[in-house]
């Protein structure tokens, strides 16, 4: 079965370039900008759009994003508006995987069956869930792979060579290195052991490797960019919604505009990446 | 909902996917989950070292000072004209409450593990002293998260843990209490997860925490057994504790499962009543879900957000409770119920007045259900209760509801 992650990254091997995976909080500050936010996204250089669904406890995330979350919440976003949101940007474009991120409590209440069916009619490809590891893989990772949407697992730091045939088994679409052990925001330290990381898990699985957790410059795309499949890009994208906002927390007309030129810059930053090694 | 079959034992989870029915389990991020089952491992063979054993009995002996005694309340018993009440009197521990119980068991296994450095989370303070204490005694460096809120309404615990050479972080995101606090502690774990040993302080978050805690709690439930037997040469017909995470409650409890002529009520925090949103009875008023890495009963809307709870004692203050309560609830062996903080108040003085003995708000709960049981029961039963702390970091907490200015 062919599906839109397989597809990008066959194009992009051709291209010779990582893909650039962009993470933004659906429904912040409210839902007709995030989803603004949205579309804007592959027009700026967006090769993979991951849609993160709030959550009140978001244990694994830094300030910008629990900030974000409860923004999104306050603004009445909700699972059944995050499915909307991914369902609307779906109907005007058909290439670009959509990737739903965040916990799994709203998923649990929402119910197992009921969100895949709404989440693969809607159109979303993948599944990141934080607070889900190999071990209760059965509460959604197996329905999710036989209802044909991917499960985008995390590998860390702490993921050494005994685990990662575990971490990797049951995962598709592409998987995500989480490039230090911490919350999302943190600094990057090396990114040499973060290009270690990648062609060591690169030895376990032929599946594309996409880097997150740290990266926030276009230089920082450029570099990482060299040894992943993808870079993810989550933390200042947040902070380009949030810098834009007024007083009240609500969207100016900057808002959108922020996060494109941003986007813009990274997806530069990923097209060069390759262009000094191949030189 | 359907009852599912009586087990033959209720003593027997969780299984070895930290599961009890559908309670319990890992959730956390993938970041922790070598650790975690490192700890699983390192836990497993604790558990049958009898140096390890040893060496926990030695300091629950001498440092504690366990066995804490079990005293026959016969003022109150009077003043209720019911059943005979007995304490288990936990809250004379070291550090005047059951928490040290738990935190001598896992900073054990933190240093079998190697760790460098303990972090803690805490409502009420009693857990951060206890790891504080613990702390200090086997000179590890500790860093306690607190809820901004808790911080300002225990302020005595917040100073006895600076003493014993804790750093304390406050936490202000959502609404600063327990919460709140383990969020941050999560947050911390998963950025030192090299270095760092989480000492969670109840009988929750993913496995093997919720077994170990409980397992170094049930010394309570285990001298309770052999002291009533010795006392009053039977089982008595109830027992009761106070439940916020639910980790006094399930080291009373555990040992008692199986006992199928002894009653076991469990209390929960009704704050200021079950129909609004401010109070904490998950398993009363909430409905199963995934936090803190464990799949419990919770405080929480449709959408599956938590929700903040509210109670008058900071250590009940959480939207959750420890998996095994979950199971227990469902399985109708236990019987929980709310208690309001009016209530938890009165019991509280009431105590004060008729014993000379100041608890805390925690147990100050589980003494007002007493308070309506007890009256009930025929004076020839027996209830056994946990006291499971000292009053006196609520001092300031209960003048402010009483009016009295210090």
């Amino acid at each position: 079965m062919s599906n839109r992650f397989d597809t990008l990254f066959s194009r992009l091997k051709d291209e010779n370039r990582p893909a650039l995976v962009t993470y933004f909080m659906g429904g912040d500050p409210d839902f007709e900008i995030s989803l603004a936010i949205m579309k804007s996204l592959p027009k700026a250089g967006s090769d993979i759009i991951e849609l993160g669904m709030p959550f009140s406890d978001p244990m694994a995330d830094g300030p910008a994003i629990q900030a974000a979350g409860l923004r999104a919440l306050k603004g009445g976003q909700n699972l059944t508006k995050t499915i909307t949101l991914a369902r609307k940007f779906r109907d005007g474009n058909q290439d670009t995987p959509i990737v739903l991120m965040g916990y799994y409590n709203p998923i649990y209440v929402y119910g197992v069956e009921r969100f895949l069916n709404d989440a693969k009619a809607a159109g979303i490809d993948g599944l990141i869930i934080v607070d889900l590891p190999p071990e209760m893989d059965e509460e959604l990772c197996l329905p999710a792979l036989a209802s044909g949407i991917s499960f985008i697992r995390l590998a860390t730091p702490t993921t050494d060579d005994k685990r990662l045939p575990k971490v990797l088994e049951n995962t598709s679409g592409f998987v995500y290195y989480v490039s230090m052990n911490g919350i999302t925001g943190g600094a990057i330290t090396s990114t040499q052991a973060v290009g270690d990381a990648v062609a060591r898990i690169k030895r376990h699985t032929p599946l594309p490797v996409c880097v997150g957790f740290g990266v926030k410059t276009a230089e920082q795309a450029r570099v990482i960019g060299r040894d992943a499949d993808g870079v993810v890009v989550g933390t200042a994208i947040i902070k380009a919604v949030e810098n834009t906002l007024d007083k009240n927390g609500e969207a100016t007309k900057d808002t959108v505009d922020a996060v494109a030129t941003l986007v813009r810059g990274l997806a530069q930053g990923c097209a060069s990446a390759r262009l000094e090694a191949a030189e | 909902m359907t009852k599912p079959v009586e087990p033959n034992s209720f003593r027997t989870g969780p299984d070895d996917q930290g599961m009890f029915g559908i309670f319990g389990g890992r959730f956390v991020a993938e970041t922790l989950m070598p650790l975690i089952l490192e700890l699983d491992e390192e836990w497993e063979k604790a558990k049958t070292d009898p140096e390890f054993q040893a060496e926990l009995a030695h300091l629950n002996k001498h440092y504690t000072g366990r066995p804490s005694p079990m005293y026959f309340a016969e003022r109150l018993t009077e003043h209720l004209g019911g059943a005979k009440i007995y304490f288990k009197r936990d809250e004379l521990n070291h550090t005047g409450s059951h928490k040290i119980n738990n935190c001598l068991g896992q900073i054990l296994l933190a240093k079998r593990m190697g760790k460098k450095r303990i972090i803690a989370e805490t409502g009420a303070g009693q857990h951060g002293v206890a790891s504080a204490t613990v702390a200090a005694r086997f000179g590890f460096p500790c860093h306690v998260y607190m809820g901004a809120k808790d911080i300002e309404r225990q302020a005595p615990n917040v100073f006895r843990m600076k003493l014993l050479g804790a750093e304390i972080t406050g936490v202000t995101a959502g609404n600063g209490t327990l919460k709140d606090a383990m969020n941050e502690a999560l947050r911390d774990w998963v950025t030192n997860v090299e270095s760092t040993y989480y000492l969670i302080g109840t009988a929750a978050g993913p496995h093997p925490y919720p077994e170990m805690v409980r397992e170094f709690q049930s010394v309570i439930g285990n001298e309770a057994r052999e002291q009533i037997l010795e006392l009053e040469g039977r089982l008595p017909d109830m027992i009761c504790a106070a439940v916020g995470g639910g980790s006094n409650a399930i080291g009373l409890f555990h040992p008692f499962l199986d006992d199928k002529d002894v009653e076991i009520v469990g209390v929960e925090a009704g704050g200021k009543g079950l129909d609004g949103d401010e109070h904490c009875a998950s398993l009363s008023a909430g409905s199963p879900g995934v936090l803190h890495g464990n799949r419990t009963y919770l405080l929480q809307n449709s959408d599956g957000q938590i929700d903040e709870g509210h109670s008058i004692s900071a250590g009940l203050d959480y939207p959750g409770i420890g998996p095994e309560h979950s199971w227990l609830k469902d399985s109708g062996r236990v019987n929980y119920v709310p208690i309001m903080d009016m209530e938890a108040l009165e019991a509280f003085q009431l105590l004060c007045k008729v014993e000379g003995i100041i608890p805390a708000l925690e147990p100050s709960h589980a003494l007002a259900e007493i308070i309506k049981r007890a009256p009930k029961m025929r004076k020839d039963q027996i209830i056994v209760m946990n006291l499971c702390g000292r009053g006196d970091k609520d001092v300031f907490t209960v003048s402010k509801a009483l009016g009295v200015e210090l």
